[in-house]
Parts: structure tokens; sequence; C-alpha cells
């Protein structure tokens, strides 16, 4: 299978301008970021950050130092608030499993939306369902903004946590997160309220302490950091199990050897987010503009997916091209140097399409004709200018083999 | 349950990307859809079939991913010439799938509903003439009915859409 690959990877020498915008999946690693990964492997803090000598001593030090300046960034009021996992995936079964089962004696029901990603979704419907928990899914608008009514509805005596992403990953709208907190705290004040928010991190202003979340995740790669690593944001006094037990660590929610040179990294993309935090916005979101723009420009019987304005992340870009399969587009586009995702994932017989685009009510051949786009402070005019170069060209191929097959 | 990058073989991508036989014919004798948007493969095959009823020629249309591409085009140039006769019958979705050097697992139903396209065509063909020749079986064959499972599938998936709230 991996000659297969190796073949497909022929393909693509000679490629003379590469734009990677699958930023939803994985990222391009800046080399500020890497340079300063790259002492903490050999050079200090090697160490682990529990033990009694210089190299551990070190760690401990990078460790905290950079927990105080993503507390800082977040909102965080307290060190310990801030916990270091390996990644998004981690954050949320931590956050999620945690929080259930330490309030498994106040009730066993959860609230969620329809549009969360999957490390919330599949947690909630497959492994709290073998605790015993029930999950409410709350629906969304066309925008993909939830239902605050219904919310209110779903909210009982019992229900003991809510998640719902501050920033949507496929569709980057943003949700009213002040206000659902009020909702949830004014129905059940031992409510505890998670939100997802790799999505907003560097790129939508939020405060876990104003916005009063209880716990918020955040993830590296999503701001061009390192893959491998993330935090969970737990408000002092909330309540959290620990999921997995073994080496005790610096950290209490999480066990094992803390992985420093990741942790910089993070911190480090961080930093390069925040620091110019505003031009780094106006450049995601004239970036994103002109992409967006421009496809609409060049490409006929496109649809564009969520919320625009001030409703929507500055990275994100959802397209739906009609009359194209997704798949077949994404690899299209590969060989022309342009790496993009799309919002379907084959089965064994059916293609599922993007349960957020159903959400919002898209109909299936517009969820399996979408593109996901994420852009990022690295990516420049030239970027943009090639995709656009690139994109319609892909998009006419493809609707040639379409012909008018699958037109409804 | 996992998932791979979709080690589509070199011919796969080839006929992906210089598909052959492309396009919808004005003067086919017949054509046939198999598939549906929603399930994400959908495929149109064309047939050109003369009084001796030899495929004179065939092409396709495809709303789908690169396996169902890759398989409808060589599925043209296998049956080009030959009798409807040994098109029914020689040409199985194993042999399209080995034609094309092999499929990853789950795409294999990409080629299934390939074939499925054209033994659909040649029933047409009959149902139109009006005489089935005693070789065409009245039951479904396998591929038949795997296209027939995946549009139901994808009109219950639809029903259920719709049903939904209006957004």
């Amino acid at each position: 299978m991996v000659e297969n690959v190796r073949e497909l990877l022929k393909l693509h020498e000679g490629i003379k301008h590469e734009v990677y915008l699958d930023n939803e999946n994985s990222s391009v690693v800046p080399i500020h970021v890497l340079n300063a990964m790259l002492p903490y492997y050999n050079k200090k803090a090697y160490g682990n950050p529990t033990l009694t000598h210089k190299p551990g001593w070190e760690a401990f030090t990078a460790i905290m130092e950079s927990s105080q300046k993503i507390s800082a960034f977040i909102g965080a009021q307290v060190l310990e608030e801030v916990t270091f996992v390996p990644g998004e995936t981690e954050a949320n079964n931590l956050a999620l499993v945690g929080a259930a089962l330490a309030a498994r004696d106040k009730g066993k029901k959860i609230v969620i939306s329809e549009i969360e990603p999957l490390s919330i979704m599949n947690v909630t419907t497959d492994l709290m369902k073998k605790y015993g928990y029930t999950t409410t899914k709350v629906p969304v608008n066309s925008e993909g903004i939830l239902d605050l009514e219904k919310l209110k509805e779903s909210i009982d005596k019992e229900t003991v946590l809510v998640s719902v992403a501050l920033v949507n990953n496929e569709i980057g709208v943003i949700q009213p997160i002040k206000e659902i907190v009020e909702i949830i705290k004014d129905k059940n004040p031992s409510t505890l309220f998670h939100t997802d928010a790799s999505d907003a991190y560097g790129r939508v202003p939020f405060n876990v302490h104003n916005l009063r979340v209880d716990m918020a995740t955040i993830s590296s790669y999503k701001i061009s950091g390192p893959r491998g690593v993330g935090a969970l944001y737990t408000r002092e006094g909330v309540n959290v199990e620990k999921i997995l037990e073994g080496q005790i660590g610096t950290q209490k929610l999480w066990p094992g050897i803390e992985n420093t040179p990741l942790i910089v990294g993070f911190t480090k993309a961080s930093e390069l987010m925040f620091d110019n935090f505003e031009a780094n916005v106006n450049h995601m979101r004239t970036m994103r503009d002109k992409l967006v723009d421009g496809i609409f420009a060049k490409v006929g019987d496109v649809k564009f997916n969520g919320p625009k304005g001030d409703k929507r992340a500055p990275d994100n870009a959802n397209i739906s091209f009609l009359r194209c399969e997704g798949e077949a587009l994404t690899i299209e586009l590969s060989l022309s140097g342009v790496y993009v995702s799309s919002g379907s994932a084959c089965s064994r017989r059916l293609l599922q399409p993007s349960h957020v685009l159903i959400a919002i009510g898209r109909r299936y051949s517009e969820a399996h004709g979408s593109i996901l786009m994420k852009v990022t402070p690295y990516h420049t005019e030239e970027d943009i200018t090639h995709v656009l170069t690139v994109l319609p060209t892909a998009v006419e191929r493809i609707r040639k083999i379409v012909g008018s097959t699958g037109v409804d | 349950m996992s998932r791979t990058p979709l080690p589509y073989n070199p011919k796969v991508l080839d006929l992906f990307r210089n598909p052959k036989n492309l396009g919808k014919m004005e003067d086919a004798t017949v054509m046939a859809v198999a598939g549906n948007p929603a399930c994400g493969d959908m495929v149109t095959f064309f047939l050109k079939i003369s009084d001796q009823e030899i495929i004179e020629k065939a092409t396709f249309e495809s709303y789908g991913c690169a396996a169902n591409i890759a398989t409808s085009s060589i599925v043209t140039e296998m049956i080009k010439g030959l009798t409807l006769k040994s098109a029914w019958e020689d040409i199985t979705w194993t042999k399209v799938t080995a034609e094309v050097g092999g499929l990853p697992t789950i795409k294999f139903h990409c080629g299934v509903l390939a074939v499925g396209a054209l033994k659909r065509a040649i029933r047409l063909f009959y149902e139109k003439k009006g005489t089935a020749p005693t070789w065409l079986p009245k039951d479904h064959t396998f591929e038949e009915k795997q296209a027939l499972e995946e549009e139901e599938l994808a009109r219950r998936l639809s029903k259920r859409l719709n049903t939904g709230e209006e957004k």
C-alpha cells in the first residue's frame, strides 16, 4: 500500500508553489517555533520536571513559564488552571469524561450542540453512553448559531455538563458563549460548562474568566504550533477526575512525563499569534476574504457555508462546489500543489457527509462537494493568488467528468 | 476502525487524470444511471449498440471519487467491441478492480457501482426492445443489487434530511 502512496508522491515532483490550507487537520510549523523548541531536546531542560537535578529544574521552570504565558493569553487566574495534554482530543476527553464522572452523583445528562467536533461528539455518544450518560444535541440555525431556547429547554437538575465550541472548526461560526453560560447557570448553577476553544484561540479574542466558563480546550497545531500538545483550562474549584493513571508529574490532571519541547513550541506559537494579535487577525481576514471573493468571482455554482462577517472566525473558509465531488477535487488540487480537505469521508458504502454541514441544512451533495480552507498569518498574497489560479481549472476539470450526472 | 490516505495506485491516478471515453453521447442507443449524489457516487453509461448487438462505443460521466472515475473509464474500454452477451458475462466488479490494478477496500463499492450501471444499461436495452435473450437472468446480479442497495440507503438518508426542520 505504501508503494502506491510513494507513486502518488512522485506525481507531485516538480511542483513549484505549494500552499497548505488544510490547517484544520495539521499545520506547517514556522521556523521561529522550531528554533525555540530545539534547545529543549539537547541543550537545556531535557529532564523530568519533577526530579531533583538541573535539567529537571530547568524543565520545571520552562513549563511554569509556558503555563504563565498561556494563562495570560486565555485569562486564567491561577497557574494550576492550565493542564498541558497531548492535544485537542485528549483535552476534550479529559474535560467531558473527567468532569462528568466527578459529578456522577448529581446526574447523568450531558448537553452538546449538533455541530461539535468529533472529539466531543464521539466521546459523548460512544464513551459516555457506556458509562450510562445520555447526551442531548441542541440544534443550530442555518448559520450554525446555537438555538438558545432549545438549549434552555434541554437543561434540568440532572444536567451535569454542557459543551459548546466557542468557534466551530468547520464553518467558523462564533457562538454567543456569554449568553450560553448565563442560560446554563440560571437553569442549573451546578451544571458545568466546557468549550472547545481550539478554533478561537489566537484568532477570536476570549477570556475564560470573564466568560465564566468552567473548562476550555486549546490546541497547538491550530495556531501553527507543533502537533502533540494542547491544554485544558479548568477553573479553580471545578472538580475533574483524572482519566489516565501513571507516573505522577507536575500536573494534577495528567500523568506521565511532561513534553517540555512541545509545550515550549506551543507557547512560542501562541506568542507569535498574540504579540501581534490585531495585525495577525487583519492579515488572516484579508487573505481569507481574497480567497473567498476570488473563488466566487472565478467559479460558478458555489455556496458559502456558515456565517459571514463578525460571526465568523477570520481564518475559516468553507465552500461547497456544486456538481463537484470533494475527494476528487482534493486530489486534483494536490497535484497542483494546493492542499485542502473535503467535508466528507468515505466509509464502506456511503460517503459520510460532514455532520456540521447537514446540521446547518446543507444537502448531501452540497456537503460532498465542500472544501474547508484555513489561512494562517504565514500565508502570503502570492499563496492566495496561486490558489485562485489553480482552483478554477481543477473545478472545471472535475465538473467535466461529472457532466450532468448527479445534478439534482 | 482506522483511516488510510487512500493509497490509489498509479493506474487509477492515471485514469483519474486522463479518463477515456468521457462525456455524454448524443446518439446513444441506451443510457443508464447508478448511484445517487447522496452516497457520493453516481455514474451514467452511454452505449452505442449495433444491430448485431455489439457495443460499438461506450462513454460515461461520473459524479464520484477517483476510484469511481477510474473504474467507469476502464469499463468503457473493456466493453468496446464486445457483444452484449459477453459484456454481461465477462465484466464483473472483481475483473474491473483487477484491471485498474486494485482499489483500497473502502473503494470497492465504487467499482461495483460502475458495473451495476453497465448491467442496468444492457437490461434497459432489452426492455426497450421488448425481448430478452435466454442468457439474461431475471434476477439481479450482485452489482445491480449493490447499486439498488446504495440508492435505497441514499433515499433513506435524504428522506431523513427532508423531514428535518427547514433551514
